[in-house]
């Protein structure tokens, strides 16, 4: 499975992550080589075989739903790089 | 011997009788970390103040007779357990000044139990690696030969525990990250089962194939340990509520009685002659020491689980990483608008496996290729978790090697992912069968360190712990320590 740049391109789009030209030549070789060496699945018959996300077998995991304290707001926003009026603060959004 | 080189037990026994404090246990580690570390760089942030302080406070509750064995002992934690008002980076720029507002459960019951916090140890970036070479600040190194990785990504806590920079530390496991080291640095280490230890306020990589377990000196350690961090926590909904035993109870020196498998397809092509080699010797010994040993155990879909694993462990770790937005905490780089900026936090955040990683899962889980890449890793993970089962319904361990090869060369595979991959062939497997593994030195191959992996079904770690202290009180390869 050979990666072309511009579905390189479009991923580092997807996760908004960006990338030097020099990356994007390195990366599109190295994952097109690690997905050719991931052919090797589609040897095997999964066919009537289900999906398994976690090892355990689990459903629907609720607490109780009642009130307890949370960290105060002085202590989220102690990490945040930049913070205005008890607020993380962005670029803006829209133009 | 030197005070750092004691084990959990033994430097417990000294305590209680008085015969050492906490405090001077605690300075000979310290003193071991500067003397040390010039050339190990195993750890990311030394914290002296904090165990001078937490020793004081031991040495107190010791003479007041309410210690456990944990009390007074120095521990060195993986920096990607979050440690309250202490620097968790993951060694990465990401997070290279995130100091967490809250401590992970592991940490809360460790200190509890009267931990000695002495640092937080280096690691692969984001835990994604095998030789510690990804760490963003520095490569840690082997301290049975300069020249060579620890392993990783608990390559830090792993070759601190060797070198005696600690008493033992906690390290956590996605593929063989306390596994693989661990057998790299001739210590032990144990990955316990998916949901055994909690996971709260352990930095996520991979969800469904993360595991935090000790990284100590020796199996008696490492039931020790178990003892006070497994067990069900509702602040992590994949923890599983089930008995906690305890641990010591199943150190029984023989193996009377027990079946175990040898699976073929992990005697895999490529494998070092001087470790196949080793691992017969010590095959040979576990059926000395009473076991019944099949060398015809087969797991055929081992072969699948490379890729299976770099398929599902890229997809958990792009949606997990998201959070990496230059905005909540963390890393941040200016942009001309914000989603400029944000791209270019993670531009410049991440280092190059966690980029490739984040790629490789996006990839997978875009639409066209979901079906054909994340859909068919999931369905090839039921196939090997289903062998697995199999499997244990024959034997009640199986015994693999731990690594393909001994501790290869700094600089050698880092610029080959694909190499660097394969040597986590051993180990991926188990997580992603969600099942308990245990690492022990099984002996060297010219002067590097081997280590026997043993696996056995979910919630078998006594089994392990059994097997593993067997072998130990017979053989005494990990008493030997390097010099460094």
């Amino acid at each position: 499975m050979k990666l072309s740049r511009e579905e390189v391109l479009h991923i580092s789009t997807l996760c908004r992550m960006s990338m030097s030209e020099a990356e994007l030549e390195r990366f599109q070789e190295q994952i097109s080589n690690i997905l050719e060496n991931f052919e090797i699945l589609k040897e095997v018959d999964t066919t009537d075989v289900p999906p398994t996300a976690y090892p355990i077998h689990m459903e629907n995991i609720i607490r109780e739903d009642k009130t307890a304290p949370c960290l105060p707001q002085s202590d989220i926003l102690a990490n945040a790089p930049h913070q205005e009026e008890g607020y993380f603060r962005v670029k803006a959004v829209l133009d | 011997m030197k005070l750092y080189d004691l084990t959990i037990h033994q430097s417990h026994e000294l305590l209680k009788k008085g015969e050492v404090s906490s405090i001077e246990l605690t300075k000979a580690v310290l003193e071991r970390i500067s003397q040390a570390e010039e050339k190990l760089h195993a750890i990311v942030t030394v914290t002296e103040e904090l165990a001078l302080r937490q020793a004081e406070q031991a040495d107190e509750r010791i003479r007041s007779g309410d210690s456990t064995p944990l009390t007074g002992i120095p521990a060195l934690l993986k920096d990607n357990m979050c440690t309250k008002g202490i620097r968790t980076t993951c060694s990465s720029r990401m997070l290279e000044n995130f100091v967490p507002p809250y401590n992970a459960t592991v940490v809360e019951k460790l200190e509890d139990a009267g931990v000695v916090i002495v640092g937080k140890g280096n690691m692969d970036e984001f835990a994604m690696g095998s030789s510690n070479e990804h760490s963003a600040f520095f490569i840690t190194h082997n301290p049975w030969d300069l020249g060579r990785v620890p392993g990783g990504s608990s390559g830090g806590p792993a070759a601190a525990v060797a070198t005696g920079e600690t008493i033992y530390a906690l390290g956590s496991d996605t593929g063989g990250s306390i596994r693989q080291p661990a057998g790299f640095c001739s210590i032990v280490g144990l990955k316990p089962t998916y949901g055994r230890v909690s996971r709260y306020g352990l930095v996520a990589f991979a969800s469904s194939l993360d595991q935090i377990g000790p990284l100590t000196k020796d199996v008696t350690d490492s039931a020790l340990v178990m003892n006070v961090i497994a067990g069900y926590d509702p602040r992590d909904s994949t923890s599983v509520n089930y008995p906690v035993p305890d641990y010591t109870r199943a150190l029984i020196p023989d193996l009377k009685g027990l079946k175990l498998g040898i699976p073929r397809e992990y005697f895999v092509e490529g494998m070092q002659k001087g470790v196949e080699e080793v691992m017969r010797t010590a095959i040979a010994k576990l059926e000395e020491l009473g076991a019944t040993v099949d060398w015809e155990a087969s797991l055929p879909s081992t072969k699948y689980a490379l890729a299976a694993y770099y398929i599902i462990a890229p997809s958990e770790a792009m949606a997990n990483l998201a959070r990496y937005d230059g905005v909540k905490y963390g890393y941040s780089h200016d942009g001309e608008n914000m989603w400029d900026a944000m791209e270019k936090t993670r531009q410049f955040g991440f280092g190059p496996e966690v980029k490739r990683r984040i790629i490789l899962g996006t990839y997978a889980l875009s639409a066209g290729y979901y079906d054909a890449y994340y859909l068919k890793a999931q369905k090839v993970r039921t196939l090997i978790m289903q062998e697995f089962q199999q499997a244990f319904e024959h034997y009640d361990a199986l015994i693999t090697p731990t690594s393909p090869t001994v501790p290869f060369k700094i600089g050698q595979k880092v610029d080959d992912p694909l190499q660097m991959y394969l040597s986590d062939v051993c180990t991926l497997p188990i997580n992603i069968g969600g099942i308990p593994g245990l690492v022990v030195p099984a002996g060297f191959c010219d002067g590097l360190p081997v280590g026997m992996q043993i696996l056995g079904k979910p919630f078998s770690e006594e089994t392990l712990l059994r097997i593993g202290y067997a072998y130990e009180q017979a053989t005494g390869w990990g008493q030997q320590r390097p010099r460094v």
